[in-house]
């Protein structure tokens, strides 16, 4: 399935998702990592849950409230439910081991030039890679 | 509740900026990726502008300030080992990326449009971090809190 090319959408939503990890680093000074922010509301809470709650809660009817003013996000999702939902089970394992993810390691610890950040991402980026790879190409799905 | 709203709103912005950004579109993710068949792009635009953008802002708030405006201390990580375990855990959250085409960061954003498929994502998603959590507590002390 093709998808349109969109450099500037991608880089204005690239620059909202930093302006978000910037005002969370100077306002609650925590990591904008989706893993961290969620993990926190998954019992065992975590003594700080309230603000994860209405963290998680704007970034859920944000884009609910730009589709109902007219705006349009292009969603498609060319994978099966099993396939899904197998993907869902590994990246939370996954993500659980390796202490965060896209948000946490990929853009905040790069941004702070953590070590072990840029070797989770880089190691990421490569998995997912070749496992796209294999999936479409290999096993031709 | 100054703080709570405060929370909302950045909230928003990442949501915003996730979903009109395209990482919340698994078609699209999936294509950035793969780059030996219907390669897009864009996603490179995201991650440039986000880590940019990131990295001078940080660079400006701990210039800035001594402490966060609604907490005492700045929380950032203190481990510093590059170890098995990071390396393992990041290795298989690509497997899943690559499966699903849906990260966290994605997928919560698109709950509020995407419909059944994001849902059951996000519902393994959670078991798997559960599961892995209760393994994990059985073989160590508790994992420390992000």
């Amino acid at each position: 399935m093709e998808t349109d090319f969109t450099p500037w959408m991608s880089l204005g939503g690239g620059v909202l998702i930093g302006l978000s990890a910037i005002l969370l680093m100077a306002l609650n000074g925590r990591i904008a990592g989706m893993t961290g922010i969620l993990t926190g509301i998954i019992p065992p809470f975590s003594t700080d849950w309230a603000w994860r709650i209405a963290f998680l809660a704007g970034a859920v009817i944000a884009p609910v409230i730009f589709l109902r003013s007219g705006g349009t996000i292009p969603y498609a999702v060319p994978v099966s439910l099993p396939l899904l939902a197998l993907g869902g089970l590994i990246v939370g394992a996954g993500v659980y081991y390796g202490a965060g993810c896209t948000s946490g390691h990929g853009v905040c610890g790069m941004a702070r030039l953590s070590p072990r950040s840029i070797a989770a991402t880089v190691t990421f980026m490569i998995a997912t890679g070749v496992t796209v790879y294999v999936v479409r190409h290999i096993a031709g799905a | 509740m100054q703080k709570l709203l405060f929370s909302g709103l950045t909230g928003a912005i990442f949501g915003l900026g996730i979903a009109i950004s395209g990482m919340a579109n698994p078609a699209k993710v999936l294509n950035f990726f793969d780059v030996a068949g219907s390669w897009d792009p864009s996603l490179i635009f995201v991650m440039g502008g986000a880590l940019i953008t990131t990295a001078i802002g940080y660079r400006l708030v701990f210039g800035a300030r001594a402490r966060p405006v609604f907490d005492t201390e700045f929380h950032l990580p203190v481990n510093k080992t590059i170890d098995a375990r990071l390396l393992t855990g990041s290795a298989a959250f690509g497997v899943g990326w690559g499966i699903a085409g849906f990260c966290p960061g994605g997928a919560i954003p698109a709950l509020g449009f995407g419909g059944i498929e994001v849902i059951a994502f996000m519902g393994a998603m959670v078991i798997g971090i559960v599961l892995a959590r209760a393994v994990d507590g059985l073989r160590h002390k508790p994992a420390k809190a992000f």
